[in-house]
């Protein structure tokens, strides 16, 4: 919930992550560069955080009560950008400069630059071990009204920083941390499980001493309810290992790998239409929630 | 130089103490005077001597265990939170295998963690040279927003350690494990960003640092009595560097000798090299490790195979000397 106290319908949500991921694909368009799968994948779960479960106020961007989310995948920019700018941190104008000389939206974020970012984040594997100091610290303070977040990637799950800090965080009972890794199954080079086999991650993660919460993270009334089941549950920390479709929302970028890292516009990809079509057919399929919306049909 | 206040005993019978000894006296005083200074350690507690502070503030302790990267990561998701968090573990490991976490979430994202990194240089001895780090001056120095600190003394060290805990920016300290001479007294006085002229010359400034400094001095005592004069100029902080200090010193005396236990490569060496190359260059000769590892053995048979004691010194000023 957010500072003001205003709470969204599942339907408004909804609509807002639709949004979201219309700026994500104007956004990288313009920018002629950056990440496509993870962002879309990641729109409803970045909705939820900022307009239902964190307890934030953008016109405070410090304000000393609030939640934080650490976003350890930070080749998810764009997502992260357009939630921040939509939720009121600053002007939806400016998400046309992502990625150009002089923009606060660098290609990856830079917590200096931009209200509401808490870390610097794009080297993978650094952002759990971040948020278990901040956790660390909250419990030092007897600070319990505060709760960290953390996204990560699954392909991110390779690098063995992540599980030092999983380690850490389950010593320490850090049950004011809640982990959400996006398990779109996908990273650069292919298939998780033919990169780097991750599978039996539950398994993996409650041997660390992790309690494991696994959710559809397209959908937006499992994302909330699986964070308000995380706080409540005190004996341990929470993963929520949340299933995504990589892509989605664009017919044509859902479940393939080739979208992981490239934008719309920037090549042609087998099944997908010419790169100069991709961003008018995945707005349009947008707008029309794949032609739920009949008055958009031309 | 009678402000410096140095002991009066380094040329006959200097009191010894490890550097990294000091470093736990200051990090508990420090402790003391602010409760927002927390300590993580990995694995190397009585070893890094982080013991003192974590006897005394165990809620503000925390063991990471083995784990090099989650050490500093962690401290800078404390400081992201307002704490002061001195992170200690061997130079080797820390920061010999933790430096992108180091650069992306200390630096580039500005946190104030305070990284000690002990058993630097060749006073490792035995353990060989898998742990006899010297190459951390060079990977902490090229990082934008760090500070590099080797102290010369445990007096020193527990100085510079007091200083960090109110310095704003990222840190590293450079720590020795031997009980090496202690040379300056409580009186002696230590900023971050400045370098001290521990003796006066004017044929040659010998600029060291860290356990490097008694070499230094020892070699310009005997210097005197062979007709050189010179001075030396201690750098506990190479970055940022004194430049005002070490080219007043070079006006002077038009010779440079550097000595350090690291690489020249992008040490003290290399620091001072790229100093005088665009403000001042002078002929200058610097001794250190040269672009090879060190192995196992006492100190002294170290110091002296890899020429780092006052006879190599002398001998090098010499050659520097003459040459002119
Ligand atoms: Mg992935």
């Amino acid at each position: 919930m957010t500072n003001n106290k205003k709470s969204y319908t599942t339907a408004e949500l909804e609509l807002i992550a639709n949004t979201i991921r219309q700026d994500i694909i104007k956004m990288l368009l313009e920018a002629g560069s950056g990440h496509s799968a993870g962002p879309l994948d990641l729109a409803d779960i970045f909705t939820a955080l900022y307009f239902d479960v964190l307890k934030h106020d953008p016109l405070k961007p410090n304000w000393d009560q609030r939640d934080i989310l650490v976003v350890s995948n930070g080749h998810v920019a764009p997502v992260v950008y357009a939630t921040l700018a939509n939720a009121g941190y600053f002007d939806k104008k400016e998400l046309k400069t992502l990625r150009k000389f002089g923009s606060r939206l660098q290609g990856h974020p830079e917590r200096k630059l931009l209200p509401g970012l808490e870390t610097t984040s794009g080297p993978l594997g650094s952002g759990l071990s971040q948020a278990a100091g901040m956790a660390l610290s909250m419990k030092m303070n007897h600070d319990n009204h505060r709760w960290v977040y953390v996204t990560t990637g699954d392909g991110e799950l390779d690098e063995g920083n992540i599980w030092e800090a999983a380690m850490l965080i389950a010593k320490y009972k850090l049950n004011n941390l809640i982990a959400i890794i996006d398990r779109n199954n996908i990273q650069i080079d292919g298939t998780t499980e033919h990169v780097m086999p991750l599978e039996d991650l539950t398994a993996k993660w409650e041997a660390f001493g992790w309690h494991v919460i696994e959710i559809d993270g397209n959908d937006m009334e499992a994302v909330i309810d699986a964070c308000a089941m995380a706080r409540a549950i005190v004996e341990k920390p929470v993963a929520i290992i949340a299933h995504t479709v990589p892509g989605k929302g664009v017919d044509f970028m859902e479940y393939d790998y080739h979208w992981h890292g490239i934008p719309v516009g920037a090549q042609d990809v087998g099944g997908a239409p010419p790169k100069n079509e991709q961003a008018k057919v995945a707005l349009h399929e947008l707008r029309t929630l794949r032609g739920k919306i009949r008055s958009e049909h031309e | 130089m009678s402000d410096l206040h140095l002991a009066t005993n380094i040329y006959h019978k200097p009191d010894y103490d490890p550097i990294r000894k000091g470093f736990g006296r200051g990090l508990l005083e420090a402790g003391r005077r602010d409760e927002r200074v927390v300590a993580l350690c990995a694995d190397l507690t009585s070893s890094t001597q982080i013991n003192m502070f974590a006897d005394a503030f165990p809620e503000r302790f925390v063991q990471v265990g083995v784990a090099e990267q989650n050490l500093v990561t962690v401290g800078s998701g404390l400081a992201a939170q307002g704490k002061i968090p001195f992170v200690s573990s061997y130079a080797a490991f820390s920061p010999g295998r933790n430096w992108e976490q180091i650069r992306t979430t200390i630096c580039l994202n500005d946190r104030p963690v305070k990284i000690i990194g002990s058993h630097a240089g060749l006073y490792t001895g035995a353990d060989g040279a898998t742990h006899q780090m010297l190459e951390d001056i060079a990977l902490m120095r090229v990082l934008p927003n760090m500070v590099v600190i080797v102290p010369g003394d445990s007096l020193e060290s527990e100085k510079a350690t007091l200083a960090m805990a109110i310095d704003k920016r990222p840190n590293y300290l450079r720590v020795a494990r031997e009980a090496t001479p202690i040379l300056t007294t409580k009186d002696t006085p230590f900023e971050i960003g400045k370098a001290y002229v521990y003796a006066e010359g004017t044929d040659l400034t010998i600029i060291s640092t860290g356990t490097m400094t008694y070499h230094a001095l020892i070699a310009a005592e005997r210097l005197f009595s062979t007709g050189i004069d010179a001075e030396v100029v201690h750098v506990p902080t190479i970055k940022p560097l004194d430049g005002v200090t070490i080219l007043k010193s070079v006006h002077k005396t038009k010779h440079v000798l550097t000595i350090e236990e690291a690489q020249i490569n992008g040490g003290l060496g290399g620091a001072v090299a790229e100093l005088l190359g665009e403000e001042f260059p002078v002929p200058i000769k610097r001794l250190g490790m040269r672009d090879r590892f060190g192995e196992s053995g006492e100190p002294a048979e170290l110091l002296e195979h890899f020429g780092l004691t006052a006879k190599h010194i002398m001998i090098a000023a010499h050659d520097l000397v003459k040459k002119a």
